[in-house]
């Protein structure tokens, strides 16, 4: 148990270490730095620029006003923007094996994991997350909420639970390249689809599919359901209030997934080889 | 750890090698189109029953033609790879299984890729690399300062990976793998591409790290130069298995090896016809013959004289690349059953 | 420096695999906005001129397009990217005419290859999953294939100027940025062109952008008819005009450019 925590210490601080000095890079571009932070802020922005569009063409959408939709387009961009953050670029795995300097990283005593999940640390993406987290407190402004103290604790809840979904989804997405050694083509369509599928109420999908984004891939954890109880709405198919409370249970599972994919893929590569 | 570890154990001290391979075997599937629809699956065996051990502070050459086996041997010693079959040993622990705790005590160079940030000037990586390995601050700074002089990395040091060429590079490579003290060093293709100077530069660093640290080095590499200056020890590998294991002077004998005989007539003749000996060429009064290199050359040198006029000679002993082309080509050597 | 289409077809082709994981993303994202847009079009059955399944439609000739038009990045124009910072750019240089056609030419395998394979795939998915609207009549299909092949040429023009920014800039990542955003956004994938309020969308459909997706969705759903079918393909080949002159006279002053400085 002391060995397992001290090691999840070392594996913190090396991540730490290799962010740290990516960071440094970028900072000697500077200014070409400071440049693609901002066009990340507006970039992004053009998803939310695009929502305000269709809103002024419709009062409502699924029943859900303006600022509500774009509380949720707010939770769904921060989680997704911390992640990405965190570990964006675990998705250029099969690019690394594809090119051969993923063995370099296997000679070095720091887990693959942890080097996977620093490499090319990218503060720009500080952009994105400025933009989500504007869009968030707006909406929350704008909202009329009744916010009691669950309510309040609520938010931290649904973005921490939401970011480690998306965590799990990024690396799981990432580890099925030790198999397909392939392009990240295929995780984006879980990581950013599912982003932009969280933009929207979930209401505006068949009562089957939304059965599926809560039991099998559990994308609807990520701000449907917490966002649910914030807005004090009743959940529109009448499924259980507890799962609006639920994501930590399903962040849990999906990081265990995670966790036993990613090690079964570093285990399968040494096994067969590049 | 103090400076190094002991050099060679001495005379009469029962020592386990530090690099241990027994019964190594490795498979791979290899998946081909049959036809426009159809895949088959075959499997090639990439190393079959490796046998060796390495003692600390061995510096050991393998060499082989390409596809022999040599990156896949490297790459379960490092632990990238995981063996069919067979046991491996560095420095006591099980590559594969305890791949980060190995990590620390070993240091690699790829010729062809390099192990650097490619963004990070050489100081920033050996920074990082101190604290990835967890170097004390004195130890660091005393290597750094060796690697640097030796290597003659100063005017490097500030410049990012991507800007340097591929000599200076591979210097930064090296010095990065060694940063650290590690007991065993692999270097697959270190001198690749690098001019005469370089290489000369680069043998005598890895010389004096031998001896002056016990540093175990396996080197893989098509510049037999290398081998004949470095190491006093050869494994030769040719398809999956071992053919040779020992030192430069037994080479000689395991291959079809010739030695030339070069003789200066005093006036110019015709391909000359002596017994054991091929004419291989003649320019003017010049004339190259070959014979077994187990043979004596004093009858041949008789029987010349004694037919011609001789002006002066020489004898050209087997060179070891011709000797290493010979034992890739030998039909002497019992092939592998497929 | 001979180019074929079908050379270029068939180097895209090797990547199979990569093509399936791109057609599953493609179908993701079209599933995801035409049950979006059948939320907003429930609420306002007329909205921008359009009945839901003119917008169903949409999004799956969006997605058909997507990489046809390269509206990333991509395509033939991004070897001339690199060819520019190798160097090797100078020797094509002496003949910008040929060099635009020649790169032209790849770009339309290019995108022969992907409407075939990145268009057509998701398309057929997307009509069994959705009620969608075809063309009334061959001639219709007829126009829209021209549409899209003006399309195509359109974007390698926009395209095409952003690689040549590489003669002047040594790091284009916030042009190749720009440009990917702009695309996006203003042919309509975001958002229909139709949709935006008031003057915007007027200026919208002025913009080279207009061409990639929102004028030929309109062809193929019948929006245009008569001699604003012929107006809707002017549109195209005007902009085509423009933008093939301006990088005809971007890469002679970069010819200038490389023949005083020595490449």
């Amino acid at each position: 148990m002391a060995s397992g925590i001290s090691a999840a210490g070392w594996n913190l601080r090396t991540y730490l270490l290799l962010a740290r000095m990516w960071i440094r890079v970028s900072m000697t571009y500077r200014a070409s730095f400071v440049t693609l932070t901002v066009g990340q802020f507006f970039i992004t922005g053009l998803d939310f620029i695009g929502i305000a569009i269709l809103f002024s063409n419709v009062d409502a959408l699924a029943g859900f006003s303006f600022s509500e939709v774009a509380f949720l387009y707010g939770g769904s961009a921060l989680c997704l923007g911390l992640a990405d953050l965190v570990l964006g670029n675990i998705e250029k795995l099969g690019t690394r094996i594809r090119m051969g300097t993923f063995d370099a990283m296997l000679v070095r005593p720091v887990s693959v994991f942890v080097q996977m999940c620093a490499d090319e640390f990218a503060l720009r993406r500080l952009g994105r997350i400025a933009q989500a987290a504007g869009v968030f407190v707006w909406s929350v402004v704008a909202l009329d909420i009744d916010w009691t103290a669950s309510r309040v604790a609520m938010v931290p809840y649904l973005v921490g639970t939401g970011t480690v979904i998306f965590l799990a989804l990024f690396t799981i997405g990432a580890a099925v390249q030790f198999w397909t050694a392939e392009s990240s083509e295929l995780s984006n369509a879980f990581t950013y689809g599912g982003s932009t599928l969280a933009q929207f109420p979930l209401s505006i999908y068949p009562r089957e599919a939304v059965k599926a984004l809560t039991f099998v891939v559990p994308l609807g954890f990520v701000n449907w359901y917490p966002s649910l109880y914030i807005l004090d709405r009743p959940d529109p198919f009448g499924f259980p209030a507890v799962l609006q409370f639920a994501g930590a249970i399903a962040a849990a599972l999906l990081s265990l997934l995670a966790a036993v994919v990613w090690r079964r893929g570093t285990r399968h590569y040494q096994s067969t080889g590049s | 750890m103090a400076a190094g570890h002991s050099p060679l154990p001495e005379h009469g001290e029962l020592t386990v090698p530090i690099i241990e391979v027994k019964g190594v075997r490795r498979d791979f599937l290899v998946r081909r189109k049959a036809g426009r629809m159809r895949r088959t699956a075959s499997v090639v065996t990439a190393v079959r029953d490796l046998d060796f051990g390495v003692e600390s502070g061995e510096m050991v050459g393998y060499i082989g033609p390409n596809g022999a086996g040599k990156s896949t041997t490297i790459k379960m010693l490092t632990g990238i790879l995981v063996p069919s079959a067979g046991q491996l040993s560095v420095a006591g622990l099980t590559p594969y299984v305890q791949r980060t705790t190995l990590a620390r005590k070993i240091g690699v160079v790829f010729g062809q890729r390099t192990t650097l940030w490619w963004d990070l000037p050489l100081r920033d990586t050996f920074d990082l690399l101190r604290r990835i390995y967890r170097v004390p601050d004195s130890r660091f700074r005393a290597n750094l300062a060796t690697f640097t002089e030796l290597l003659d990395l100063g005017p490097l040091l500030d410049t990012p990976v991507r800007q340097l060429s591929l000599g200076q590079r591979m210097r930064g490579d090296l010095a990065a793998a060694l940063l650290h003290d590690p007991e065993v060093v692999y270097l697959d293709e270190p001198t690749i591409g690098l001019d005469v100077v370089s290489k000369a530069n680069l043998r005598n660093f890895l010389r004096q790290t031998n001896r002056e640290r016990g540093t175990t080095v396996l080197l893989t590499t098509h510049d037999l130069d290398d081998i004949e200056q470095l190491c006093s020890r050869v494994m030769v590998i040719d398809s999956g298995r071992l053919v040779y294991d020992g030192g430069l002077a037994g080479l000689h004998q395991l291959g079809d090896a010739r030695r030339t005989l070069v003789v200066d007539l005093v006036e110019p003749a015709a391909a000359l016809d002596l017994p054991g000996a091929q004419t291989l060429r003649v320019e003017g009064p010049r004339q190259w013959l070959s014979f077994p290199a187990d043979a004596s050359a004093a009858p041949l040198i008789a029987a010349l004289a004694e037919r011609h006029a001789v002006a002066d000679l020489s004898i050209r002993e087997p060179d070891i690349e011709a000797v290493i082309t010979s034992i890739y080509t030998s039909a002497k050597l019992p092939k592998p059953p497929e | 420096m001979v180019c074929r289409r079908r050379l270029s077809f068939r180097r895209y082709s090797t990547y199979r695999a990569a093509t399936l994981a791109g057609i599953f993303t493609n179908c993701v994202f079209g599933v995801i906005i035409c049950f979006t847009y059948m939320a907003v079009w429930r609420q306002n059955p007329t909205a921008g001129g359009y009945d839901v399944t003119d917008a169903l439609t949409y999004v799956w000739l969006g997605q058909a397009m997507l990489m046809t038009v390269a509206m990333w990045s991509g395509g033939a124009t991004d070897d001339l990217a690199a060819r520019i910072r190798s160097g090797d750019v100078a020797l094509d240089l002496h003949r910008p005419v040929s060099l635009l056609g020649w790169y032209l030419a790849c770009d339309l395998g290019r995108a022969c290859y992907h409407l075939l394979t990145r268009g057509v795939a998701p398309t057929i998915v997307g009509s069994l999953l959705f009620d969608l609207r075809y063309p009334q009549d061959a001639l219709t299909g007829l126009v829209f294939a021209l549409s899209v092949t003006l399309a195509v040429t359109v974007s390698f023009g926009v395209r095409m100027l952003v690689s040549a920014s590489a003669f002047w800039l040594v790091d284009d990542t916030g042009v190749k940025q720009l440009a990917a955003v702009c695309a996006f956004f203003f042919s309509g994938m975001t958002v229909p062109l139709v949709l935006f309020p008031g003057w915007t969308g007027e200026v919208a459909s002025l913009l080279p952008w207009a061409s990639y997706l929102q004028v030929p969705a309109d062809v193929w759903l019948g929006k245009r008819t008569g001699l604003d079918l012929i107006g809707a393909l002017g549109f195209q080949a005007l902009w085509t005009a423009i933008l093939l002159w301006a990088c005809s006279a971007v890469l002679r002053l970069a010819n200038r450019k490389v023949v005083v400085q020595g490449g």
